[in-house]
C-alpha cells in the first residue's frame, strides 16, 4: 500500500512540475499584479486595515487564495484526465485500494499547494517583509485548506464529464467565496448583515486563522477557526471514498 | 490431446486406471471436478443501467497454460467479459474464479494473477512511456527499484528501450499496442487477457508479437485472446468460446471445431486454360475463368483427392489456396 501510494504522489507531483509553465508560473504572475495594483499602487492610499498596512494584511489572503485554487485545481484536473484519457483503468485493474487512491490524489494537492504557494510567498517576499507570528498555525491552516480544497476538486473530478465541469466550480464557486471570505478586507468593517451571511463561508475561517499565523491578528476564535475545515474534512473524505467505492462515472454500471 | 495428457499424469500419480479417460465427456467433468482451472466463470451476467443485457449468464473454463480464444461478433459481450474478469467491470450476478479463488472473497490475489491488454488505449498520453510502467508496477506494490529492472527487460522486449523516455503519444499505433502488452506483463501475471491485441498492428509486428506470446505460453502463463482476426485464433488458440448476443453459443478444442467445418472451398490456379467441364467425384466445382477453378471439397475428400483428380483429368495446378478461413465460415455460421 506503502508503495501504491507513493508511486501516485511521485506521478502527481512529476505532473504538475512536467508543466511547471502552467502550474507554477501563472500564480506567480497574479500575485506580483495583485500586489502591484492593491498593494503598491491603492494600498498607499488605503492605509491601515485593523491596525496594519494594507500591503501586509493583503499578504495572507493572497497565499491562501494560491493554495486553495492550486490543491483545487491539481486533483480536479488529474483525476478528471485520467478519466477523460481511460488511464484510471490502470489502478482499477491494480490491487491500490480505493483509499490509497484517494490518498494519492489529494497529496498531490496538498504537493502543488504547497510548491506553488511557496513560490508565491518567495515572490511576495520581494515586496514586502513577510512577518510569521505562528509558524504552527501558518501550517496547520495549509495543511487543512489543501486537503480540503484537494478533497472538493477530487469530488468535483468524479462528477464532471467535460471540461467545462472542471472550470464551472472554481470560477463561480471558489473564487467569489475567496473573495468574499475577507481576503482584501476586514470582515469587521462589513455592515451586521454581511458579516453574519460570512460565517457560512467556509473559507472565511481559514483566512482569519492564516492572518492570525501570519500578522497576529484575528476575528474568530482559533479552534473555531479548526473546527471548521476538519468538519469538512470529514465529510469530504467520506463522500470522495464512497464515490470510488461505488465506482461512480469510473465503472461502468 | 492436452487435456488427455494431464489426466493420464493426474492418473498415473494415483495409481488408477481408467478405461474411458479418453471419452471427451469424462475429461470435462474429470478435469472440472479435479484440477484447477485457471479460468471459471459461473453465470456471469451483467445488465448495464441503460437495461442492455451484454451477459445472460456464461460459463466459461480455461485452463492452466491455455490458449484460449473468446470470439464473438461486436457487441457480442467480448470486452464486458473481459472487463468483469479484470476488475474493470461490476457483474450483475454470477460468479468469476481465478486458479480456483474466488473473484469477490480475493480481490487483490485475483488482480495480482491477471494482466490485461485492453482494445482501446488507456495510458496517459503525455507521461513517459517507462514512467507508464514502472507507475503500473507501484500500483501492484512492486517497489521503483525492482519495477525499473523488470521495465527495461519488457522494454527491450518489445523494442522501444530507445523511445522510453518519449511520452507515449509520440508512438506510432503497432508501438502503443506493444507498451500496452508490456504494461499488462509488468507485474508478472499467470494469466494474460488480450482484447484485440493486434488490431492496427502492421504484418511484420503482427508476428512477432504471435512469436512472443507463443513463447509466454510455452513459458506456462495461460493466455486469453479476443480478437476479429480468425486466423490469429485459428492459429494460436488450443480452445475456443464464442459469444453471441452475451451467450456463449460454442466452446470447444480448436481442432474438434474446424473438424466440423465440413466444406472447404478452396480456388486452384491452373497452368495451362480449362476446357470443357471439370468434375470430382463428391465436389462442386465451378470454373471461375480460363485459368481458375473453385471447388468445394465434400465430406471426407481430402486435398489429394482433389489434386489426383485434376492430375487425371490433365489439369496441371500451378497455385492453389483457400477462398474462406474454415474458422471464419463456422464463426458466421454459429453467429449469424
Amino acid at each position: 500500500m506503502w508503495i501504491a501510494y507513493k508511486t501516485i504522489v511521485i506521478k502527481e507531483i512529476l505532473r504538475f512540475v512536467r508543466i511547471w509553465v502552467q502550474t507554477i508560473v501563472p500564480p506567480v504572475i497574479t500575485t506580483s499584479l495583485y500586489l502591484l495594483i492593491f498593494g503598491g499602487l491603492m494600498g498607499s492610499r488605503i492605509g491601515q486595515m485593523q491596525g496594519i498596512e494594507y500591503i501586509d494584511f493583503i499578504v495572507p489572503g493572497i497565499i491562501l487564495m494560491t493554495v486553495i485554487m492550486q490543491s483545487y485545481a491539481n486533483t480536479v484536473s488529474s483525476f478528471f484526465m485520467t478519466k477523460y484519457n481511460n488511464s484510471f483503468e490502470e489502478l482499477l485493474v491494480s490491487t491500490t485500494p480505493n483509499s490509497i487512491i484517494l490518498l494519492g490524489f489529494v497529496s498531490g494537492g496538498i504537493a502543488r499547494g504547497f510548491c506553488v504557494g511557496l513560490a508565491v510567498t518567495f515572490t511576495i517576499s520581494f515586496f514586502v517583509e513577510i512577518k510569521a507570528f505562528s509558524l504552527l498555525i501558518i501550517t496547520v491552516t495549509f495543511f487543512l485548506t489543501s486537503i480540503m480544497f484537494a478533497l472538493a476538486g477530487f469530488i468535483n473530478a468524479v462528477f464532471a464529464r467535460t471540461f467545462d465541469d472542471i472550470s464551472i466550480i472554481p470560477n463561480f464557486v471558489l473564487l467569489p467565496l475567496t473573495y468574499l471570505s475577507g481576503m482584501f478586507y476586514s470582515i469587521d468593517i462589513l455592515p451586521s448583515f454581511w458579516r453574519a451571511l460570512s460565517a457560512f463561508n467556509p473559507i472565511y475561517y481559514m483566512m482569519d486563522a492564516f492572518r492570525l499565523g501570519f500578522l497576529g491578528i484575528g476575528s474568530v476564535e482559533l479552534w473555531k477557526a479548526f473546527l471548521v475545515p476538519i468538519s469538512m474534512i470529514i465529510v469530504l473524505t467520506l463522500v470522495a471514498n464512497a464515490l470510488l467505492n461505488r465506482g461512480v462515472s469510473i465503472k461502468t454500471e | 490431446m492436452r487435456k488427455a495428457v494431464n489426466v493420464k499424469i493426474y492418473l498415473k500419480r494415483k495409481t488408477l486406471i481408467c478405461y474411458y479417460c479418453y471419452h471427451d465427456s469424462f475429461i470435462n467433468t474429470y478435469i472440472k471436478d479435479n484440477m484447477t482451472l485457471a479460468l471459471s466463470t459461473d453465470y456471469l451476467a451483467k445488465t448495464y443501467s441503460n437495461n442492455l443485457e451484454a451477459l445472460k449468464g456464461i460459463n466459461l473454463s480455461v485452463e492452466q497454460g491455455d490458449f484460449f480464444a473468446l470470439l464473438g461478433s461486436n457487441g457480442a459481450g467480448k470486452t464486458t467479459a473481459i472487463g468483469i474478469i479484470s476488475g474493470l467491470l461490476k457483474s450483475t450476478s454470477g460468479e468469476v474464479e481465478i486458479n480456483g479463488l474466488n473473484q469477490k472473497n480475493h480481490s487483490n490475489e485475483v488482480k495480482k494473477m491477471v494482466g490485461l491488454m485492453p482494445q482501446e488505449f488507456n495510458f496517459n498520453p503525455h507521461e513517459p512511456n517507462i514512467e507508464i510502467l514502472i507507475n503500473q508496477a507501484g500500483y501492484f506494490g512492486i517497489p521503483r527499484k525492482e519495477a525499473k529492472i523488470q521495465a527495461e527487460v519488457l522494454l527491450k522486449k518489445m523494442e522501444l528501450w530507445d523511445r522510453r523516455f518519449d511520452v507515449a503519444q509520440s508512438l506510432s499505433g503497432g508501438m502503443k499496442r506493444r507498451l500496452m502488452l508490456a504494461r499488462a506483463l509488468i507485474h508478472k501475471p499467470k494469466i494474460l487477457i488480450l482484447d484485440e491485441p493486434t488490431a492496427g498492428v502492421d504484418v511484420e509486428i503482427r508476428q512477432s508479437m504471435w512469436k512472443y506470446l507463443t513463447q509466454l505460453n510455452n513459458e506456462g502463463m495461460t493466455i486469453i485472446l479476443t480478437t476479429h482476426y480468425l486466423e490469429e485464433a485459428e492459429s494460436l488458440c488450443r480452445n475456443i468460446a464464442i459469444l453471441n448476443n452475451g451467450e456463449i453459443v460454442e466452446q470447444s478444442n480448436m481442432k474438434k471445431l474446424l473438424a466440423r467445418a465440413k466444406r472447404q472451398v478452396i480456388i486452384i490456379d491452373t497452368i495451362e486454360k480449362i476446357s470443357g467441364q471439370i468434375e470430382i467425384s463428391d465436389c462442386d466445382c465451378e470454373v471461375i475463368d480460363e485459368n481458375t477453378l473453385q471447388v468445394s471439397q465434400g465430406e471426407g475428400v481430402s486435398i489429394s483427392d482433389v489434386v489426383g483428380s485434376l492430375s487425371e483429368q490433365n489439369i496441371q495446378i500451378s497455385h492453389l489456396r483457400s477462398s474462406q478461413n474454415r474458422l471464419e465460415a463456422l464463426f458466421l455460421s454459429l453467429t449469424t
